[in-house]
Formats: C-alpha cells, sequence, structure tokens
C-alpha cells in the first residue's frame, strides 16, 4: 500500500459539519410527527420501596392525558447484557434508586403530562436502603435483587503467572488504597426517544414500529425493544438521527427508550420523551465509585514484578454493564507494560443509587489512576525517574500477555519519548519553583472488544456501498456517529479506496431497517470494526469495476490506478506522470462527466466506439461500464476479529482481549496553592498512539476531548450522594469545566500502523482519559509532596492532605455530624456531603426566627 | 392560561404567534417557528446550549419568556449562515474541529458572533472568558479557539480582498 494517500491523513472537515454549525442537523428532540404525544416519567421519590399499590384512575380523567403506563404494561425484563435481565420499563415490585421509572403519562403537551403526574397515587413500602458498596456486600436481607446475595452483581478472582513469587522477588512493595468518585457524562444533548408505530395495511392493527431515538447502539436498542414489547425484531426500525455526545452514556438501553414505545403503543400515538437534565442525571450509567486497594512490586532497577488488585465498585442499582466493567478493571492491568504475575480480586456491587454503566474508558480508568499513582510512589522510592521506570517496563510485542491479550502494534515508547521531549521533561522536572510540578502517566485501551455483548460468530460490522449510474457512492453503515466522526471515517475509506472525490460519497447510518447490523459505538470499536467493513465493501466494488474498466482499457486489473476520480491504466515507464495527469484533467473530467454518466446507454456506447480502448475513464464512465458488464454494482464487507485476538479461556476471558490497543502517555503541569488548596493545570502533553490517524484533526479533537474530561474527574467533577440522593443534579454543580478552567492540551500524533486497522488505524477516542487523572495526581505530588489516593483533588482533599504532610491534625470532616447519621461518612457513598450542622444560619433566616422566638417563651 | 397574540422578530422575519404568556423563548422557537438549531441542554441556564441574540447581545432563551421579546431583534443559529453559505465562523468551527457531536454549537455560534462584533481582534484570555458562559463536553475548547482565530483571519482576508 502506498503513504500517497489523497483523502486519508487529510485534515478535513466532518461531512456532517455544516448542519452542526447552522442548526439545521436534526437531533432527536428536534423531532416531530403529526399527532404526536408528550411522555413524561413518574420517578421513585425512594432508594429503595416495594411498591404495594398504583392508582392512575385521576390522571387518567384529566383533560389532554391520553395513557397512563405503569409496570404491567411491559412486564418482560431486559438489561443490556444477557446475564443481566434486571430491568424493567416500569417498576412492577419494586423501585431500586431514587428516579428509579414508575409510571409514564402521555399526553398533549408537556404541561398537561406534568400535571398527571402528580394525580398518580403510588402507595410504597420502604425498604432498609444501600449507599455504600462496602456495607452492602455485608447484607443477609432485604437485598435489593432477590438472587443477588450480599447484592454482589459478580464477583471474579483471576491470578495469572506467580503473584507470591512475584512479591518475593520484589525489592520494594507499596500497598495503598484508592478512592475514584462516581463520574457521568453528561453529554450536553439530553436523552430523547421518538416511538411511532404505523398501523398495518393488511391486519388493520397497529404494526411496525419506529423509534428514533438518541442511542450509541441502535441494533441492540432494536434487540431489548423486541423482548420487552414482545415484538420481532424485523417489526422495529430503530433510527439514529444526531446524537448529542454519548461517552458511554448512550450505549445501552435507557429506561426512556423502553418507556416511550410502551407508552406509544398503549395511547395509539407517536410518543416523544425527553430527559430534563436531571433525569439525565438519574438516568446516569457512569463511571462507578471504585474503591481499589493495590499492591505493587517493584526491583531495585525498577521492574515490575506482581501486582496485586482488589477493586470494589459502586454499581447502584441495576446490572447494566456492570459485570463487564468489572472485567475491564482487571483484564486492563496487562497489556500496557508488561508485568508478570497479576492477581485479580473484582466486585460489583449493587447498591440503592442510579445506576452505573459504561463511561469513556470503560473500567480501566480508575484502576489505572491507582496504578500510575503507585508507580510513581515506587520510582520516588527507588530514586528513579517517573518517565525512566515507565521505559523500564515496556511490552516486547508482537506478544500476548500473562492474562492472554495480544499486543501487536506498540506505540508506548514513542509515546512516551515525545512528551518527555516536548514537555522539556528532563531540563525542567524537579526544577520548577516551589507549589508547581511535572507528572507523567501512561494509558491504554482497546480498539473495539473482541467478543461482542451476544458471544456468537456474527459479524461486528457489515457495510454495504451501492453505486449507480449517477457515478454517486452510497454507503450503507450501522455505524453510529455520535459526534466522533465516524460518518466522516467511512466516507474517507471509501473515496480513498475507490480513488474518488469525498463529495462523491454519500453515507446512509444507523437505521436498521436500512442499514447492515453494527454492533454499535462503544469500545472504541467503530474505526477499527466498521472502517475494516468500509475498505472490504470498498474493496469489493473496486474489483468490480477495475475487471470492466480492465476489458475496456485492453489490460490487466493489476495496471489499473483508481485516483483523483479516474480509473487509468499504469504505464510501466511513466510511473510518476500518470499519478500526476488524471489530476490535470480532472477539471474538466468531472464536469463532462457529470453529463457523462447520465446519458443514456446506447449513446455512450457510440460514444465509446468512436474513441476505442483508451489509458484512462473518468470515475462515471468506470462505473457504466462496471454495471453495464455486471448488471449492478454493490460492494459488501464485514468484520469480525480474529480468534486469535479473542483471549485466553479463564472465566471472564472474553473482556479485555481487542484487535489491537491504542496507547497514550501524557505530562501534567500544575500548580497548588498551598493556603487554599486549589490545583491549576497548566498544561497537559498528551501523545496517543493511534495507529495511523486517518483524520488528524478529528483524532486530536478526540485526544484533547479525553484529556480535558479526564481532568474534570481528576479536579471537579464527582457525583455527590446523601441517602441515595443526588446533590448536584445539573451541570453547574456537577461543575463540568468551562473554557476558563480548561488548561491547553498539546496533542501528539503518534503512528505505529497497525498490521490488522484499516490503513493502519485504531482507536483515538477513550485511551487518552486514563493517563490524565494519575499524570496530575503525580505532578501534585511534585508541586508539594503530597499523595492524593482519592479523586476528585478538591481543595477540601488538597488542604486534608497538606496538613497531614505537616502532621497537623487531621481535619474531621465529619465532626459535629447528625447523631441519627451512620458513624462513618463513607457511607453516604459520598465525600462531600455530610449530616453537619452547617455554617451558622442568618438571623432573619426564618428556622433562626422560630428558634429565638421559641427560646423567648422561656 | 389563555394564549394571547405575539410578534416575535426572528432573523429579520416577523411572525405573529398565539402563545402563552408563560411561554419560554426557547419553546417559541423550538416548537412554534421550528426553528429547532437552538438547544435546551439543561434545567438551570448553566449550559448556553439556548443562546440567541436579543437587539444583538446574548440571552439564554430557556429562561426569558417569548412575550418579553416582543419589538426586538431575535437572531438565531439559523440567521447566522450567509446567502445560503457558511459565516466565516460556520466554516471554521467545521475545519478546525470546533463541533464534534454539535449539540452545543448553536450556542456558541451566538456567543463568538458577539465576541467579535465587540472585539474583532480578542486576545486569547478574551475568547476564554467569553467562551465560559456555554459548556461543551466534546472538544475541550482548544479546538475551539483555532477556530475562532481562524475565522477572525478569514475574516480579514475577506475584508481586505474587498477593497
Amino acid at each position: 500500500m502506498t503513504n500517497d494517500f489523497s483523502i486519508i491523513g487529510k485534515p478535513i472537515a466532518m461531512v456532517d459539519a455544516a448542519g452542526k454549525a447552522t442548526g439545521s442537523g436534526k437531533y432527536a428532540d428536534d423531532l416531530s410527527l403529526p399527532g404526536m404525544l408528550i411522555g413524561k416519567i413518574l420517578h421513585s421519590p425512594f432508594p429503595h420501596a416495594r411498591i404495594k399499590r398504583i392508582d392512575t384512575s385521576r390522571a387518567e380523567k384529566l383533560e389532554g392525558v391520553v395513557a397512563v403506563a405503569i409496570g404491567q404494561d411491559a412486564p418482560n425484563p431486559y438489561g443490556i447484557l444477557p446475564v443481566g435481565h434486571d430491568e424493567h420499563a416500569l417498576a412492577t415490585d419494586k423501585v431500586r434508586y431514587v428516579g428509579d421509572n414508575v409510571a409514564c403519562v402521555a399526553a398533549v403537551d408537556e404541561a398537561t403530562a406534568e400535571k398527571a403526574l402528580e394525580l398518580i397515587d403510588v402507595e410504597y413500602e420502604v425498604l432498609p436502603a444501600y449507599f455504600d458498596p462496602e456495607e452492602a456486600m455485608k447484607a443477609e436481607t432485604d437485598l435489593i435483587h432477590d438472587n443477588k446475595p450480599h447484592n454482589i452483581e459478580k464477583d471474579y478472582h483471576h491470578v495469572f503467572g506467580d503473584p507470591d513469587k512475584g512479591f518475593a522477588e520484589a525489592d520494594h512493595v507499596a500497598e495503598a488504597r484508592f478512592i475514584a468518585n462516581e463520574v457521568t457524562h453528561a453529554a450536553m444533548e439530553p436523552h430523547c426517544t421518538l416511538a411511532a408505530f404505523e398501523i398495518d395495511p393488511h391486519t388493520g392493527q397497529p404494526g411496525r414500529l419506529t423509534v428514533q431515538s438518541s442511542t450509541q447502539v441502535p441494533y441492540y436498542l432494536q434487540h431489548k425493544l423486541s423482548l420487552v414489547l414482545e415484538m420481532p425484531m424485523s417489526q422495529i426500525r430503530v433510527i439514529k438521527p444526531l446524537v448529542g455526545g454519548g461517552f458511554g452514556g448512550k450505549s445501552e438501553v435507557i429506561p426512556l427508550e423502553i418507556i416511550a414505545a410502551v407508552a406509544a403503543r398503549k395511547a395509539r400515538a407517536p410518543v416523544k420523551i425527553t430527559y430534563t437534565r436531571e433525569e439525565v442525571f438519574w438516568a446516569h450509567r457512569g463511571r462507578p465509585r471504585t474503591i481499589i486497594d493495590l499492591k505493587t512490586g517493584v526491583t531495585d532497577d525498577g521492574r515490575i514484578t506482581a501486582v496485586k488488585a482488589q477493586v470494589v465498585q459502586d454499581g447502584g442499582g441495576y446490572c447494566s454493564y456492570g459485570v463487564v466493567t468489572i472485567l475491564y478493571s482487571g483484564a486492563l492491568l496487562g497489556a500496557l507494560y508488561d508485568i508478570p504475575n497479576i492477581q485479580y480480586d473484582g466486585y460489583r456491587v449493587l447498591t440503592n443509587k442510579p445506576v452505573c454503566g459504561a463511561m469513556r474508558g470503560h473500567g480501566t480508568v480508575n484502576v489505572r489512576f491507582a496504578f500510575e499513582s503507585q508507580l510513581d510512589e515506587l520510582a520516588a522510592r527507588i530514586g528513579m525517574d517517573p518517565a525512566a521506570i515507565r521505559q523500564r517496563n515496556l511490552l516486547k510485542p508482537p506478544c500476548v500477555t500473562v492474562n492472554g491479550l495480544r499486543v501487536q502494534s506498540y506505540g508506548l515508547p514513542e509515546c512516551i519519548e515525545k512528551v518527555v521531549d516536548r514537555s522539556g521533561w528532563k531540563q525542567r522536572k524537579g526544577k520548577l519553583p516551589k507549589g508547581r510540578g511535572l507528572g507523567v502517566a501512561c494509558s491504554h485501551y482497546v480498539s473495539g472488544a473482541a467478543n461482542s455483548i451476544i458471544r456468537s460468530d456474527m459479524p461486528h460490522s457489515t457495510v454495504h456501498i451501492k453505486i449507480d449510474r449517477d457515478g454517486g457512492v452510497v454507503i450503507y453503515t450501522g455505524a453510529s456517529d455520535i459526534g466522533q466522526g465516524s460518518d466522516t471515517m467511512v466516507a474517507q475509506i471509501a473515496a480513498e479506496t475507490l480513488g474518488c472525490s469525498l463529495s462523491r460519497v454519500k453515507v446512509v447510518a444507523a437505521d436498521t431497517d436500512l442499514t447492515p447490523i453494527d454492533i454499535g459505538s462503544y469500545s472504541s470499536r467503530v474505526t477499527f470494526m466498521n472502517g475494516n467493513a468500509t475498505l472490504r465493501a470498498a474493496q469489493d466494488v473496486k474489483k468490480q469495476i477495475a475487471s470492466a474498466a480492465a476489458r475496456k482499457m485492453n489490460c490487466s486489473l493489476e495496471e489499473l490506478l483508481f485516483h483523483n476520480d479516474a480509473v487509468s491504466r499504469q504505464n510501466g515507464h511513466l510511473g510518476a506522470d500518470a499519478l500526476v495527469r488524471p489530476a490535470e484533467q480532472s477539471s474538466a473530467a468531472s464536469v463532462s462527466g457529470r453529463v457523462e454518466g447520465q446519458i443514456l446507454r446506447g449513446s455512450l456506447q457510440q460514444k465509446r466506439k468512436d474513441e476505442g480502448p483508451k489509458d484512462q475513464m473518468t470515475f462515471e464512465e468506470a462505473v457504466v461500464a462496471a454495471i453495464d458488464f455486471h448488471g449492478a454494482l454493490t460492494g459488501t464487507g464485514s468484520y469480525a476479529p480474529p480468534q486469535e485476538a479473542r483471549g485466553g479461556n479463564h472465566k471472564g476471558a472474553g473482556v479485555g482481549p481487542s484487535p489491537a490497543y491504542s496507547y497514550s502517555a501524557q505530562v501534567a503541569e500544575v500548580s497548588v496553592d498551598e493556603e487554599t488548596g486549589e490545583v491549576t493545570v497548566h498544561k497537559v502533553w498528551a501523545s496517543h498512539d493511534c495507529g495511523r490517524a486517518l483524520n488528524p484533526v478529528s483524532v486530536e479533537g478526540q485526544i484533547i476531548g479525553s484529556v480535558w474530561m479526564g481532568m474534570g474527574q481528576a479536579l471537579t467533577e464527582e457525583m455527590i450522594w446523601k441517602d441515595g440522593m443526588l446533590m448536584n443534579p445539573g451541570l453547574l454543580e456537577y461543575r463540568s469545566p468551562s473554557s476558563v478552567e480548561s488548561p491547553v492540551v498539546e496533542a501528539i500524533i503518534v503512528e505505529s500502523i497497525d498490521p490488522e486497522g484499516p490503513f493502519g488505524a485504531k482507536e483515538c477516542s477513550e485511551g487518552s482519559l486514563a493517563a490524565t487523572i494519575p499524570a496530575i495526581a503525580n505532578a501534585i505530588y511534585d508541586a508539594v509532596g503530597i499523595r492524593l489516593h482519592e479523586s476528585p483533588f478538591t481543595p477540601e482533599r488538597v488542604l486534608a492532605a497538606l496538613r497531614d504532610k505537616r502532621s497537623q491534625k487531621k481535619i474531621d470532616l465529619t465532626e459535629g455530624i447528625d447523631p441519627t447519621s451512620p458513624a462513618k461518612f463513607r457511607e453516604h457513598g459520598g465525600s462531600l456531603c455530610f449530616r453537619g450542622k452547617g455554617p451558622e444560619r442568618h438571623p432573619l433566616d426564618p428556622s433562626r426566627r422560630e428558634a429565638l422566638s421559641e427560646g423567648g417563651d422561656d | 392560561m389563555k394564549k394571547e397574540l405575539i410578534e416575535l422578530r426572528v432573523n429579520s422575519r416577523s411572525h405573529e404567534l398565539a402563545l402563552e404568556p408563560s411561554t419560554l423563548l426557547l419553546d417559541a422557537l423550538r416548537q412554534d417557528l421550528g426553528l429547532t438549531g437552538s438547544k435546551r441542554g439543561c434545567d438551570d441556564s448553566s449550559c448556553g446550549a439556548c443562546t440567541v441574540l436579543v437587539d444583538g447581545v446574548p440571552m439564554l432563551s430557556c429562561t426569558m419568556l417569548a412575550a418579553s421579546c416582543e419589538g426586538q431583534e431575535i437572531t438565531t443559529v439559523e440567521g447566522v449562515s450567509e446567502h445560503g453559505s457558511l459565516a466565516a465562523i460556520q466554516k471554521a468551527y467545521g475545519d478546525w474541529g470546533g463541533s464534534q457531536c454539535g449539540y452545543c454549537t448553536p450556542g456558541f455560534m451566538m456567543t463568538v458572533k458577539y465576541l467579535l462584533a465587540h472585539n474583532p481582534d480578542p486576545s486569547d484570555d478574551e475568547i476564554r472568558s467569553a467562551l465560559s458562559s456555554n459548556l461543551c463536553r466534546c472538544t475541550g475548547y482548544t479546538q475551539m479557539y483555532q477556530a475562532i482565530r481562524a475565522a477572525i483571519e478569514a475574516e480579514q482576508k475577506g475584508i481586505a480582498t474587498l477593497r
């Protein structure tokens, strides 16, 4: 393959960029249908309760209410994982978190629907609730799910190599508990679903269902709708309009997607449900609060001998992706460094809080924070440079790690070199003024899970390409563009392969009626898998064009060159000229060509007869020739990961393996204000091995976005809970960083050209996130000498650590605690929120006035 | 609540609408006028996705009443493109990766339009500070700064060629 690409590797605007910039692009909430009703969901006010009775009669009588749906209207359980079918469209017997779904009103407008919610009478029997995973694990009674003893959704215990021997060989062993608090995706677009049945002409009854939804996984949604509604999948069409960001939050079936369909069925009218921002926080599926007990051993010369990790994840009320998340946490301890011995004990625990699921860097981020922090600590202990200890433990690919992960392309060494070089690490580390520091960390991620959720031999991606006489190339792909640019990626790959211009290519994506199955946009799989399927489909159709063109030009297939909207015969001695010639002619050719493509067959044949065999055909001419020759011009391609990349045989081996891994190294420069405890990130140098950057602008955007999101988790973002209630369900309180809080990120692309990726490409959207948190933690250590073991690194935590370092009295944040609250601070599952007395109230505060007047009676 | 007739002037065109007095400007734009470019991203005026210009000043249309804008000139993202073509800032957002999912983009368009109208050559800090009224969850903002710089350059070149 030549490196002389015309479209691959060029920075280009996304194919849907204009629609986004002008507001003409349609997201789910921008859609409406005649007779459409608005759905509103009644949520549980209790974290754990049995529903004894629901009376919807008063709500149903309200003018404008068309239907009220409850659990019994669709009692089949579902869940994204086949092992985790524990959710219902609407609660059938119990609610398991504040915000769980109880009933849905479909009414003529939002105000009526909201009014009707207040008229639904629900009688609850409140049950004891669990908010902390370690407490939940002790439970014997009032289990969240009856079939999950001790509220443990799933636990895994893996031993690879000989960890005991490994620790015996170590000269230094570090052991610590790390906690990463809960974060959520907070995609800018609140979830929205519009569901409509159409009337079957033969039965006269509601027949096919069309669901337009903000989803990353249209195919899985189609599958789960079929389960819950008891309809064949062929009768359900799922269309993904523009999606306003996902980050994993739309990578499974979100309650409203099922509820809208159930309500539409009951109301016999189209129903649209759009979440409020608060509901988005309840729907959640974010990164769980994770408690990591980590032990690492190294030799005096910096070689890692063994790692032992116990991970407890606070999963919330249902399974969701939980089983996969807890497996990723262990599996991706491997494949970054060469670690000979690994012991992993993972517990996914149920609690009475909104459900955690997949979020950017699924399962790996929190464990990576712990591991990279501990490695830094060990480097300091043995007096080794933190960058050098990472270089000391590199893999030697191609190889298979101790836990069965196959690694081929491996750009980590170059990534480390690049960030060390660009950040001036060697000159500046340790020489910055007091309170300012540099930290380094690395991370990696899968380029798609090698095993799909539903274990089978089905291809993970399939792509069809249709070319007609107009010379237009239409790609039918199931890939779900959620803003990452997959539509652009498939267009680029097809255009490059066919040697045609991008403007010729039209992408039809993510519509289960039109596009072949693709399992969705998650685990950073789309470029690798759908890209490969697109490449194969394009090669398939190119072969057909070539065979017809070769006949016309009286030459062999190998002599043909597809370039610049033309198919030309490559003359041996012309070589480079042949590349240039079509380019010169292309502008003229495209004008006349556009007309020619539409000429009736007879006149075109006459034209060809006049001309005789030639050295070059325009793309349209070649396409018309191919259609005349083959009768039709379509190409198909599919991708399934190779067997050798699918991992080992142990229980849980299915999660972690990937056909390729991306690599990332980062240096963060921070300053810490020792008075206020405030941490400022000044700059992050982030290098990322994405195999090949198909579109450098997009790749840089993904790297910067990942680093930025990692910085949010490191410094400000945190879901704060009190008795199962989310205390900060708004974007401002959740503290997603704004432009003034965001550092400069220098994205550095490293290309390792993966042997199996499309044009050598791997993932670039998730892997960088995990390195940012430890890079900042390590930089804080460099700046002020404190090791932070709990994220986010808020001023409170930084100050507490600084006081601790100076051996000052520890500030007990639970001092003055409400005597009725649990004895331990952490049992709320959060950290900042506590039942304290709070600041003294203002004299005019009503509560204080009352207290004063009561006092006055004495 | 009884509806009242309200005249709204949006993107240089007048519309007569029957609206409840409590109707928010964002709902009037999206539901009554079908101008769905302005987005709702939050419940509490924290995200800026619904930003429109009211008499040239960026306002959050999710927290103002449509009736309060009578007689004022409202510009939405649909009114930014020029003669059916992309304005320089819209083109630059595409070229430089200023949008990823694009949901926040309409709001940013309005904020940037206001910034550049009042400060044609802003410093980096001024750009950062101006953009802080809008949230984006995809880009980390860096590529937006590049896009804004490119748009300023394109505008200056455009003006230069006109001369």
